[in-house]
C-alpha cells in the first residue's frame, strides 16, 4: 500500500494527503492499493506542486495498524511522529498534549 | 574581534533584500521550487525531514554575546527554543517556516551575522582552531588570515561553481585543533627561520563515502601569497575537478586520480602566473585585519592562583571541572574555557534559548565578551581571569552546562542523523546518549582517559566518524539501523582514518560493543598515561576484534 506525502511550502511541514486535502498527520491518509490508485495520487502530488502548495511530493510504504495508517520505514515513521529524541516536538507533541 | 566595514554592511543588507524578494516571489508561485531550490541553498535553507533547515555561518567559530543572544532571541521567536551547533563551527536552526527567514535574516544581519555560503558548491565558512587567540602554543592567531580568506570567497565570481563544496581550515598551532587535513584546503600557520610567518599547505583532505588525509604539498608558503596561492589551487580543481559524478567531484578525488606531484606541479605553475600580481597581500592590509583581531586588554590578574586554590578545596565539582574543561592560556592569569554542550544524556551540540542568553552574559561578565563554536560542537570562552572561573563555574552549574567531560568519552560528536536530516540513513543522536549515559561515571571516564568517540548517521560522515578514536557509521541494512564501528582515527597533526573492525551491530548490541572495546583498551594499555588512540596505533585491530567477535567465530 502507498501513501501520498511532502512537505508544505510556506513552513515546510510534512503533510499527507488524506481527503481531498494535506493533512499534518498521517493516521487517515489516504491510501492506494493498487497501481491504478498509485497514479491517481501521483497526479494529485504533481498538481500540488505545480500549484506551489507543497515541495518534496512521494508516495511512501504504508500499512493499516490498529484502524491507523502508518508508514513502513523508519525514516517515514520518524517524519510522521517527530524526532525519537524530543517527543515534545513534531507531530508526536500534539498527541502528547 | 572583526567588524562589519561599510561594504560587509551593505553586502549583506543587500543580501537580505534579494533573497526576502525570492521567497516572497516564490511564496506567491512566481517561481517554481527548481528555480529557487538554489536560491535558498545559496542562503543556507535547506528542507529536512520535518521542516526548512536554516544554517547560520559563524566565521571561524568567533562570536560575541550580542550575537548570541540573538540566536537564542531566534531560536524563541521563530523556532522551537533550541539550536545545534556543528561541526562547521555555525548553528543550524531546525523548524523555521520558509515565510519567517527573511525576518529571520534581517535579525541577524542587524548583529553582523548572515547565512551567505553555508550551502552550495562554493566555498564555505572558513573554520579555525577555537582556541585561536589565546592558546599558550601558537604562532599567531589564524583568524586574521581566515577573515582574508572569508572576503575574498565571499560571492567570488570564479568560485561560486566549483564542482563542489570546497572547505578551507586554518591553525596556528603545532598542535592541530581545527583538523586541517580533513579538509580540502588546510593551513597551518608557522614561522620560517627568520621568524617570518606563512603557512603549510595542505591540499586534498576530507571524510565522506572516501576519506582521504590531504597531503602536503608546500612547507612554507609566504603569508603575502596567501590568496594567489589559494587562488591557484581553487583553479587548478575548478579547470580539472570532475563534474560528471558528484561522488568523486571533490578535490581529495582529484589530488588522488591526478597523484599529488603532478597535482603541486598544477599549483605551481599556475601560481607562477599570478604570484606577482594583484592578489599579492600588502603588508598593510595583512596588519590592518590583524587588528581587528587584537587580544582584550588582559589586565594583570595574580591573585587567581590563590583564588583557585582555595576553591578547588571549596568545591570537588569546581575541582574536576577546572582538571577537565579549562585549558592554558598564553597570559599566565588567565585560562580558556570549554563549556561542554555534551551534559550526560544530552543531545550533542544543542543549547536552549534561555542558555544561550545565559552564556552570552557570561561571555560580557567574564570574558571580554569573546566566544568561540568548536568543531567539536561545545562553546568556548577563550580569555576567563583564574580569578574568576569559580564565578563562571558556578554560572554554568547554574544552567546546567557544567559537565566536566571535555575531550573524554562523553564528549562525542555526533551528526543529527534520521531524527532530522533528510540525507540520514540512521538515527546518531540517541545511540550518543546511550553511550553518554553507559560512561555517565565522570570518575570512569577520566580513568579512561582522552577518548575521541564520533557518530555519523549516514555516509556522508557530518559526524566525522572516520577520524574517531572510536567511530560509528550508522546504516540501513534490511529496512533496521546497523553500526558499523571504526577504530583509530584521529583528527589532530597525526590525522589518520580509521579501520573497520569488523560486522556492524544493531542498536540494542552497539552501546555493549563500545563498552567492549573500552574495557579491552584498559586491560591492554601500558599505563594510565596510555592513551587510547596511542594504544590502538601500538597493538593494531587484533585484540579489539578478538573482543568482539571470538565468541561467535567459537559459535560457528
Amino acid at each position: 500500500m502507498k501513501i501520498l506525502t511532502a512537505n508544505r511550502l510556506s513552513d515546510g511541514i510534512a503533510v499527507w494527503y488524506a481527503d481531498g486535502g494535506w493533512a499534518e498527520t498521517v493516521n487517515h491518509a489516504d491510501l492506494a492499493h493498487d497501481k491504478a490508485a498509485e497514479d491517481r495520487l501521483e497526479a494529485i502530488g504533481a498538481k500540488a506542486y505545480a500549484a506551489n502548495e507543497v515541495v518534496d511530493v512521494n508516495l511512501i510504504d504504508a500499512e493499516v495498524v490498529n484502524g491507523v495508517v502508518e508508514p513502513v520505514r523508519l525514516r517515514e515513521r520518524i517524519r510522521a511522529a517527530g524526532p525519537t529524541i524530543r517527543s515534545d516536538l513534531g507531530k508526536q507533541a500534539a498527541k502528547a498534549a | 574581534m572583526y567588524r562589519y566595514d561599510e561594504f560587509d554592511h551593505d553586502f549583506v543588507q543587500a543580501r537580505v533584500a534579494e533573497f526576502s524578494d525570492q521567497v516572497q516571489r516564490r511564496l506567491s508561485g512566481e517561481i517554481t521550487e527548481d528555480q529557487f531550490r538554489p536560491l535558498r541553498l545559496m542562503n543556507g535553507v535547506y528542507l529536512q525531514l520535518h521542516a526548512y533547515m536554516l544554517r547560520i555561518a559563524v566565521p571561524y567559530g568567533t562570536l560575541n554575546g550580542k550575537q548570541l543572544r540573538m540566536l537564542g532571541h531566534i531560536a524563541r521567536k521563530y523556532d522551537k527554543g533550541y539550536g545545534h551547533f556543528t561541526t562547521r563551527q555555525n548553528i543550524q536552526f531546525n523548524w523555521p517556516a520558509l515565510s519567517d527567514i527573511p525576518a529571520i535574516l534581517a535579525d541577524l544581519a542587524s548583529v553582523e551575522m548572515h547565512a551567505i555560503q553555508t550551502s552550495g558548491n562554493c566555498i564555505r565558512n572558513v573554520t579555525a582552531d577555537h582556541f585561536a587567540g589565546a592558546a599558550a602554543d601558537e604562532v599567531a592567531d589564524p583568524r586574521p588570515y581566515a577573515e582574508i580568506l572569508r572576503q575574498w570567497s565571499s560571492v567570488h565570481p570564479e568560485f561560486s561553481f566549483l564542482p563542489r563544496k570546497f572547505k578551507i581550515a586554518v591553525t596556528g598551532a603545532a598542535r592541530d585543533r581545527a583538523a586541517i587535513q580533513t579538509h580540502d584546503i588546510g593551513l597551518h600557520l608557522k614561522k620560517n627561520a627568520a621568524g617570518e610567518l606563512g603557512f603549510a599547505v595542505y591540499i586534498g583532505g576530507g571524510q565522506g563515502r572516501t576519506p582521504m588525509v590531504a597531503r602536503k604539498i608546500r612547507d612554507f608558503l609566504p603569508e603575502a601569497d596567501l590568496l594567489s596561492y589559494c587562488t591557484a589551487i581553487l583553479r587548478v580543481y575548478n579547470l580539472y575537478g570532475r563534474r560528471d559524478n558528484k561522488y568523486k567531484a571533490r578535490i581529495k578525488i582529484l589530488v588522488h586520480e591526478t597523484g599529488v606531484e603532478e597535482i603541486t606541479r598544477q599549483v605551481e605553475a599556475e601560481w607562477q602566473e599570478l604570484k606577482d600580481a594583484e592578489l599579492k597581500l600588502p603588508e598593510a592590509d595583512i596588519r590592518a585585519i590583524e587588528a581587528y583581531f587584537a587580544p582584550p586588554a588582559l589586565a594583570e590578574r595574580p591573585e587567581g592562583d590563590q583564588a583557585v586554590k582555595l576553591a578547588r578545596l571549596d568545591s570537588k565539582g569546581f575541582s574536576e571541572w577546572l582538571d577537565q574543561n579549562v585549558v592554558t592560556h598564553r597570559h599566565p592569569d588567565y585560562a580558556a574555557v570549554t563549556i561542554s554542550l555534551k551534559g550526560i544524556g544530552e543531545v550533542p551540540g544543542d543549547a536552549s534559548d534561555s542558555q544561550m542568553e545565559a552564556i552570552a552574559d557570561i561571555a560580557e561578565t567574564y570574558a571580554f565578551d569573546e566566544l568561540r563554536v568548536s568543531h567539536e560542537q561545545n562553546l568556548i570562552l577563550p580569555h576567563v581571569a583564574r580569578a574568576d572561573l569559580k564565578a563562571v563555574y558556578d554560572a554554568l552549574v547554574g544552567i546546567g552546562l557544567a559537565t566536566a567531560n571535555s575531550n573524554l568519552i562523553s564528549d562525542i560528536i555526533a551528526c543529527p542523523g534520521l531524527d532530522y536530516c533528510a540525507l540520514a540513513t540512521a538515527r546518531s543522536i540517541p545511540i550518543a546518549q546511550e553511550i553518554s549515559r553507559r560512561f555517565a561515571s565522570l570518575e570512569r571516564q577520566r580513568e579512561i582517559g582522552e577518548l575521541k568517540l564520533k557518530i555519523s548517521g549516514c555516509i556522508n560522515a557530518c559526524g566525522h566518524h572516520h577520524v574517531g578514536h572510536i567511530g560509528i557509521l550508522g546504516v540501513e541494512k534490511k529496512g533496521s539501523e546497523l553500526y558499523q564501528v571504526t577504530l583509530g582515527g584521529s583528527a589532530d597533526e597525526n590525522t589518520s582514518v580509521g579501520e573497520i573492525i569488523g560486522r556492524g551491530f544493531s542498536s540494542e548490541e552497539i552501546t555493549d560493543a563500545i563498552e567492549q572495546i573500552v574495557e579491552t583498551y584498559l586491560g591492554l594499555r601500558l599505563d594510565p598515561q596510555e592513551k587510547f588512540i596511542d594504544a590502538y596505533r601500538r597493538v593494531g585491530p587484533a585484540p579489539f576484534k578478538e573482543a568482539l567477535y571470538a565468541g561467535e567465530a567459537k559459535a560457528a
